[in-house]
């Protein structure tokens, strides 16, 4: 559970300090990425659109891994994202009911290639917030907000507790049900 | 054929899957339509797939989300570790696990106590063909 393939970073840049101006603002921003040097890349990808510096005229003053505090909490996480479709860019708000922040982005990425064929570079995180339960706006995540929850497991999948006891064949048929 | 185990907070599941193998957890929250928040003594609270999970009869009374002191509480109140060890289910992996543990010295006791109970079961049968033919 602690494996997440996105990994929040918090990175720190400005632009290079020249004659003209020797304390250049710095910029700090909270990002996804699969490693640190994905991260300041995509940092400077950002930082290029919204200021006048590139990663040849500037340096990153520190670049953070952030980790979540607790893991032990379901939450219920609200993702704003923009995106890149085949005909255009579209924003979308999408909710995610997980433990961690990282494993709600990793659940999200994994829905936009699923459900909108959108790959991971087409996609533009805006901001990440959990949602307290009457903030919520799916009814996919509202329908576990119930403290008395319960559902019966319909499919129970027979299967062997290792890998090393898998075999083509049975003896005999599997009993499916719970 | 209704359906009498339900996922639900409070319902006590063994782990069928992975590293905590033969483990009894209790279901302390639901994160979504596949994976549980899981917790039991002597565990750290993670979450775990429906997939890993085998759910048994037992069920304890307790809200959403407990502290682990309050869970263990519970599961003192319910007797759970009883419960289980006297189940069928319970006893057949205890039977199991029994088994695998045995040495051969072990082994040859147990066919020695077999061939005990044999030789008693078929003298006693020896007799009533006796008596029935007589």
């Amino acid at each position: 559970m602690g494996q997440f393939r996105f990994h929040q970073y918090q990175v720190v840049g400005r632009a290079l300090p020249t004659e003209k101006d020797d304390k250049p603002k710095a910029y700090r921003m909270k990002l996804w990425a699969t490693n640190e040097v994905r991260a300041k890349s995509k940092f400077w990808y950002f930082l290029r659109k919204l200021k006048k510096v590139k990663k040849s005229n500037g340096q990153i003053l520190a670049i953070n891994e952030i980790y979540e505090k607790k893991l032990t909490i379901t939450e219920n996480y609200g993702i704003w994202l923009r995106y890149q479709s085949r005909t255009g860019y579209h924003n979308m708000y999408k909710e995610f009911r997980d433990t961690t922040l990282n494993g709600a982005v990793e659940q999200m990425y994994t829905e936009m290639a699923s459900r909108h064929r959108v790959r991971f570079p087409c996609i533009q995180i805006i901001k990440t917030a959990t949602v307290p339960d009457e903030l919520c706006k799916r009814d996919n995540t509202k329908q576990f907000h119930s403290e008395n929850i319960k559902f019966p497991l319909i499919f129970k999948k027979v299967r062997p507790s290792s890998r090393k006891l898998k075999t083509t064949y049975k003896a005999s048929r599997p009993n499916i049900f719970k | 054929m209704p359906f009498k185990r339900f996922v639900e907070i409070g319902r006590v599941a063994l782990v069928n899957y992975g590293k905590e193998y033969g483990q009894l957890v209790v279901i302390v929250d639901v994160i979504d339509q596949n994976r549980a928040l899981v917790d039991g003594p002597g565990l750290v609270r993670h979450q775990v797939n429906f997939k890993r999970l085998s759910l048994t009869d037992i069920k304890i009374d307790i809200k959403r989300s407990p502290k682990k002191k309050y869970l263990i509480a519970a599961m003192e109140a319910a007797d759970v570790k009883n419960k289980w060890e006297k189940s069928s289910w319970g006893r057949k992996l205890i039977v199991q696990k029994r088994r695998a543990a045995m040495t051969d010295f072990d082994r040859f006791k147990v066919m020695l106590a077999r061939i005990k109970r044999s030789t008693c079961i078929n003298q006693e049968v020896a007799k009533l063909k006796k008596e029935s033919k007589a």
